[in-house]
């Protein structure tokens, strides 16, 4: 259980803010930093352990998204199994775009382009198609119920945002110490070496990319039981894209809590942000462009790397290159 | 049936269009064939130069067509900083990381103007915006011939400089193998921020022709990088000859599509060109490799 122990410890700590306080502002921040942990450790999965950098996982948030607001909406699906739903579908999504582009042999720029395009296309689709409200957006109507995932207080919002992100720790957590993760490492380091030795590259990348949809599909559908309304650029544009990249590389890509991490840091900057320029827009992005740019030059291994480089070199007396485990 | 009235203009202008986005697209390729990186700032560049086109004009009255040898300079030289001091050192030589660095300066650059500019379109009234050429047909924009033809310029004097200086020459051996080139003396660095430069610098000129009858706003030049993008790997990652064919067949593809499609899906033709081409035949049509 020593594996898991530093995940029970977090998890526990932040289950007890509620405890402390149940101000709307603190658990909304909250909440929307552990959504983007959660979408960030989809992205970690694929790109901190795989070394696949995608560009586009907006893909897999957006379709989730969609899938849980449509199948209640237009199905009357019941929210919770619109969850799953999502999940799955955000999962099929991911696994047919590796497929098609891990079959191909595309990696490094190109596998950032394609990712890109495909979330762009779907953006594209969604403006347009009548399933999706088209430019108009799709909102789920109130319904303040358990039953229907949606509740009047934040708080247990927070425990499910919280449970859903201390589920995808113990996932990565496993996958890590796990064979497949192995695996994973190998091609992140070098793909034709680890071919060479006899893993199969493109089985290891598609299993990688379906899990990591699966749990960036996780964060899209709780956001459209959150806010209740998803429209194209919410779901497929940019933005979530690159939340879900610049958390865990801030954070510490190919680590567990890398992610996590780097949600809060990136959240408190946006919020400080928004203190200082009086809401314009633009502001924060400017700092998380600026930030992206100065952790990938001054901390590639981003906060959780830092923090260990400075924790070995004071217990052994010297740096050390070793990657950090969380 | 459509009939060839509607045709030919199509494929004429269509042709036009894709003059430009060969231009776009030409720069990416310059950048992409070197330091084998996609330069992910490319279209927020483009954004910024075209914003700069539009002051030009506001601020000290330069016509769009005159600015071009402010701007293209002026670009040149943000360019070469840029990769020079903020990429360069920035990515560690790892191509990740220029995803990355790149990554994160679009996003800077586009919001920066957004911050500044609000979201806001911009445009600027010119007396011969609206004129035309009679050619068969068509009628032809002015400002759509003079693009054809200025980027008809461009891709010969950059073959020109590839082909006959001793800069062009110490960029094409570093992009042929960066260690040899290394060793016989080359600064790899400086060859890297020239080729940045010149890609920068083909944005801005591409701004100029783009703005007389186009409008900016700090999105606009998105859509034109990923036509480009498009373009690039259609024509062959690294090819100028590829960039240049590629840029006018997707400019017509576009054209047509719109015809046959209306707007919005127009755009989804490119895309669905750009997925397939990228599946099929990553190489593009001129490429050597994947």
């Amino acid at each position: 259980m020593k594996t898991f122990l530093p995940i029970v410890l977090v998890v526990a700590l932040l289950a007890a803010v509620p405890l402390f306080t149940t101000s709307n502002v603190v658990l909304n921040f909250l909440v929307t930093a552990l959504l983007i942990a959660l979408a960030g450790q989809g992205w970690n999965l694929l790109g901190g352990y795989g070394g696949q950098y995608s560009f586009g996982h907006a893909a897999f948030f957006g379709t989730a998204a969609y899938a849980t607001a449509i199948l209640q909406v237009r199905y009357g699906v019941n929210a919770w199994l619109g969850l799953f739903a999502g999940i799955a579908a955000g999962a099929v999504v991911g696994a047919v775009i590796g497929a098609l582009t891990f079959r191909s042999g595309l990696r490094g720029s190109y596998f950032s382009l394609v990712t890109l395009a495909f979330a762009e296309v779907l953006r594209i689709i969604a403006s347009v198609a009548p399933i999706t409200g088209a430019g108009v957006g799709t909102l789920i109507p109130l319904d303040l119920h358990a039953r229907a995932f949606q509740f009047q207080s934040r708080v247990p919002f927070y425990f499910i945002a919280l449970a859903l992100v201390a589920l995808s720790l113990i996932v990565v957590r496993a996958i890590e110490n796990s064979r497949f993760g192995a695996y994973l490492v190998a091609v992140r380091e070098n793909e034709d070496a680890a071919s060479a030795l006899g893993v199969d590259a493109f089985s290891v990348k598609l299993c990688a990319i379906t899990i990591s949809a699966a749990i960036t599909a996780a964060a899209g559908c709780f956001y459209a039981q959150y806010f209740l309304f998803i429209d194209a650029e919410i779901a497929y544009g940019p933005r979530i894209s690159i939340d879900a990249l610049l958390a865990p590389i801030v954070g510490g890509a190919g680590t567990v809590f890398g992610p996590l991490l780097g949600a809060l840091v990136v959240k408190t900057l946006g919020e400080a942000t928004k203190l200082i320029g009086a809401d314009a827009p633009g502001l924060d992005l400017v700092i998380y462009g600026f930030l992206l740019v100065g952790v990938v030059g001054l901390a590639p291994r981003g906060i959780a790397g830092l923090v260990t480089a400075i924790f070995r070199s004071r217990v052994s007396g010297g740096s050390t290159l070793e990657r950090s485990h969380g | 049936m459509l009939s060839s009235v509607i045709l030919v203009p199509a494929v004429l202008n269509g042709l036009m269009t894709g003059a430009v986005y060969a231009l776009v697209a030409l720069g990416l390729t310059l950048v992409y064939g070197v330091l084998h990186i996609i330069n992910f700032a490319h279209g927020a560049l483009l954004t910024a130069a075209m914003f700069a086109a539009v002051f030009a004009y506001t601020l000290l009255g330069l016509d769009p067509y005159l600015a071009v040898f402010l701007l293209a300079p002026l670009f040149f030289v943000a360019g070469y900083a840029l990769q020079r001091f903020v990429i360069g050192p920035a990515a560690h030589g790892e191509d990740r990381n220029f995803l990355l660095v790149t990554l994160g300066l679009a996003i800077v650059i586009e919001n920066a103007l957004l911050y500044f500019f609000r979201a806001d379109t911009r445009i600027i009234d010119l007396p011969y915006a609206f004129d035309v050429v009679e050619l068969g047909p068509a009628f032809i924009a002015v400002p759509r011939i003079v693009a054809l033809g200025a980027v008809i310029a461009v891709a010969a004097a950059l073959w020109a400089i590839m082909r006959f200086t001793d800069t062009g020459k110490a960029i094409r051996a570093v992009a042929k193998e960066r260690l040899g080139a290394e060793l016989c003396g080359i600064n790899v660095a400086h060859v890297f921020a020239i080729t940045f430069g010149l890609g920068t610098a083909c944005v801005a000129i591409a701004a100029c022709l783009l703005i007389p009858t186009y409008y900016v706003n700090p999105t606009a030049g998105e859509a034109f990088v990923l036509i480009a993008f498009t373009v690039v790997v259609l024509g062959g990652m690294g090819s100028i000859a590829g960039a240049l064919i590629g840029g006018l067949f997707v400019g017509v593809v576009e054209s047509l599509s719109s015809v046959f499609l209306g707007e919005s899906l127009g755009q989804i033709g490119i895309f669905a060109l750009f997925i397939v081409t990228l599946l099929v035949r990553p190489s593009g049509l001129f490429g050597a490799r994947a």
